[in-house]
């Protein structure tokens, strides 16, 4: 049940359009997974990717950090711009890319190392630490924003795979904003959690909103209503609506949106 | 309603849970019957396990022991002087020595009355032997010294039982009836006793003069230098190419290729990989024959495919969600993999690698070809000259006792197997501790 003056309190200050993605088409060998894709994700907003299962919201996240060069049947189209600059310009370098562009995945999937060396390896191999303590900094920092520190700070030796599900989500979450991201993307972050460890990761994407901009997929339409401000709605591979959250779920423009929202597919 | 619900419907399942049904009846039989089966073949597999460890066990632990005959005895300087003095110099020497004998078993209460002959059949001839001690060490002139003196080969076997007296005719030249007598006799007053035989392990091979001389030194020494080349040439090798055609080669049809022919390499017959390097290693690059440098090479061809079957397996095995957290915090592809995957496949990597050395280490035929069956009767003075200069290795070793007619060689072919085993269940602990300890879970 949504309360529509919150939802509309909510409406975004940002204007500013992060990730612009114009005509992207991804082809899976001879399957046609997405369809003609254009976007607009704004900086400094939550925005959810909903849609059945099969509709191609992972495929489109995994686009936007090109992760998608890593399956090798995978062939994308289209132009993706973050900051005005195409991502899928021969001269970027993916690598280069995903340090900008953080990305937690749907099972949390900590290093089998040390809490700390998950989350120093980012900033280790980017070389944002000058030293041991710059690094104990980061480590630290990146805790706190992951809303883990109280619970590791004592055990930083142990290994990360030893935590609990929620825990080792917020952690991966940590090392991802290690790096000092600029967008972080999280496929069904929640989606392995139980009820009160996913309450801890939606505050926390709430708070990550100050310097970032989210993007999430999630089968949960509530909890696509309760993080973010915008919301995109995949069916079939193709974007059937886009637009503020308040407006997606209280009066969808399109019958498919509304079908799906009320249930009736999906 | 329906039509369904016309007709009264009976249930398959009508019958009470306390008895069993004919068809469950005749499904447990079956699943007992498989289990009776397979305990079975287990058994079949122990039963030959045990035949095979006590035919190897009772016929090659004779050869690590063998008979000695200990005197003490003293040789003055006059003594020594006056054997160096005359034309048959070791004959003196031996004369000594059946003093110091005699004296010994009179103290024991043995009446023995020695002559040149019975004391060769006995002992073989030992005053070469003594006079080299004492030419070697001049100090030891006048002091007491005790030698340890390898008995003769059939009175060796007397003491392992497998020669009995019964066995002996009174025209036999090496063997006596009456030096059975003796032998017990020496037996009793400590004289000839049985000792563990380290020349077995650390000596050279011998010819058919002295087979009770022979050891499989030289041989693991050959074997060693082999495990060294194929373990520089195949571990880096494999495991680069695994690498290469796990992670970063494209899926097509010339990978494809690839991967096949590897599955057939891993079946060609070893006598394939021998002929091979005949031909390649020797005749067109002229490395030198019977080398263990040449062996170490073909064994490499041959366990190149074994450790990268098993390093493939090992990379695939690590969890897709480990590169794709690595990728996602932006490390490259080479990072990925030789920060987050290399180290969980390393154990996998590790045990294939040693179990690969183990296959190359008990291979026979290659060997056969390249001419490592040859006689080698001394130990490699350098590193290089135990690389490229003619040695054996264990199992051509082995092969090669067998084929020799002396009964004594057939029992250090046993005790040579005896060694090649325990090398072989080594490695495999080895790569099983490796393992465990390297074992991280995700």
């Amino acid at each position: 049940m949504l309360d529509d003056q919150q939802l509309v309190d909510r409406k975004v200050q940002s204007k500013e359009a992060k990730i612009a993605a114009r005509g992207v088409n991804v082809h899976y060998g001879v399957t046609h997974a997405i369809k003609d894709v254009d976007v607009d994700i704004d900086h400094k907003t939550v925005t959810a990717f909903i849609g059945p299962s099969g509709c191609g919201k992972s495929t489109f996240l995994r686009c936007i950090n090109r992760m998608n060069d890593t399956i090798d049947v995978a062939r994308v189209t289209g132009d993706i711009l973050i900051d005005n600059e195409n991502i899928y310009d021969k001269k970027v370098d993916p690598v280069q890319l995903r340090a900008k562009v953080g990305m937690v995945f749907q099972k949390p999937n900590p290093f089998p190392k040390s809490i700390y060396d998950n989350i120093a390896y980012g900033p280790r191999i980017h070389g944002l630490a000058k030293s041991k303590a710059d690094l104990d900094e980061i480590v630290e920092k990146s805790l706190r924003r992951g809303a883990i520190w109280d619970e590791v700070k004592d055990r930083l030796n142990a290994p990360g795979t030893g935590l609990s599900g929620g825990q080792q989500q917020r952690l991966c979450i940590a090392r991802a904003v290690a790096t000092e991201p600029e967008v972080l993307l999280m496929d069904e972050p929640c989606s392995a959690l139980d009820p009160i460890a996913t309450a801890q990761v939606e505050e926390l994407i709430d708070e990550l909103r100050q310097n970032y901009s989210v993007v999430i997929v999630t089968h949960s339409m509530q909890q696509a209503a309760r993080v973010s401000q915008k919301t995109a709605f995949f069916h079939l591979g193709t974007l059937v609506e886009f637009g503020e959250t308040g407006q997606i779920f209280t009066n969808p423009q399109d019958e498919r949106t509304e079908s799906y929202i009320t249930g009736r597919i999906g | 309603m329906t039509d369904a619900s016309a007709q009264p419907q009976t249930s398959k399942h009508s019958g009470s849970l306390l008895e069993q049904d004919a068809r469950t009846r005749r499904r447990n039989a079956k699943e007992a019957r498989f289990k009776a089966y397979g305990i079975a073949a287990i058994l079949v597999g122990v039963l030959a396990l045990i035949v095979l460890l006590w035919a190897i066990l009772s016929n090659g632990l004779p050869a690590f022991q063998r008979a000695i005959v200990q005197v003490d005895m003293t040789v003055t300087q006059e003594e020594f002087d006056a054997a160096e003095g005359t034309l048959f110099k070791t004959k003196e020497y031996e004369k000594l020595f059946v003093t110091a004998l005699s004296s010994q078993m009179m103290a024991a209460g043995i009446d023995a009355n020695f002559e040149g002959k019975a004391l060769e059949r006995l002992l073989g001839k030992v005053g070469g032997t003594i006079r080299a001690y004492y030419r070697e060490n001049p100090d030891q002139i006048g002091e007491v010294v005790t030698f340890d003196l390898a008995a003769a080969s059939r009175i060796d076997r007397y003491l392992k039982g497998s020669l009995k007296r019964e066995d002996i005719g009174p025209d036999n030249r090496f063997i006596q009836p009456e030096d059975f007598d003796v032998a017990d006799a020496m037996r009793e007053a400590g004289l000839l006793k049985q000792v563990f035989d380290w020349n077995f392990i650390t000596g050279v091979d011998t010819g058919v003069d002295n087979p009770g001389g022979a050891g499989i030194g030289a041989s693991v020494l050959g074997s060693f230098f082999m495990m060294i080349v194929v373990l520089f040439l195949a571990l880096p090798i494999g495991v680069a190419a695994s690498i290469y055609l796990e992670e970063f080669a494209p899926k097509n049809r010339f990978t494809d290729f690839i991967e096949v022919n590897i599955s057939n390499l891993a079946a060609v017959p070893s006598i394939v990989f021998g002929i091979l390097g005949l031909a390649v290693f020797i005749q067109f690059m002229h490395l030198p024959q019977s080398a263990p440098l040449v062996g170490g090479l073909v064994l490499t061809l041959m366990t190149l495919p074994t450790i990268i079957i098993s390093t493939r397996a090992s990379l695939k095995a690590v969890p897709p969600s480990i590169r794709d957290a690595a990728l996602g915090v932006g490390a490259s592809k080479m990072q990925s993999v030789f920060h987050h995957v290399l180290p969980l496949a390393a154990p996998g990597i590790l045990t294939g690698t040693i179990i690969g050395l183990a296959q190359a280490l008990g291979e026979t035929a290659p060997l056969l070809l390249i001419g490592m069956v040859g006689f080698v009767a001394r130990y490699p003075d350098t590193f290089l000259g135990g690389l490229e200069g003619p040695n054996s290795a264990m199992p051509a070793q082995i092969y090669n006792w067998a084929a020799r007619s002396d009964p004594v060689f057939t029992e250090k072919a046993w005790g040579g197997i005896i060694i090649l085993l325990v090398f072989l269940l080594a490695m495999n602990i080895i790569a099983i501790i490796l393992r465990r300890r390297f074992e991280r879970r995700w």
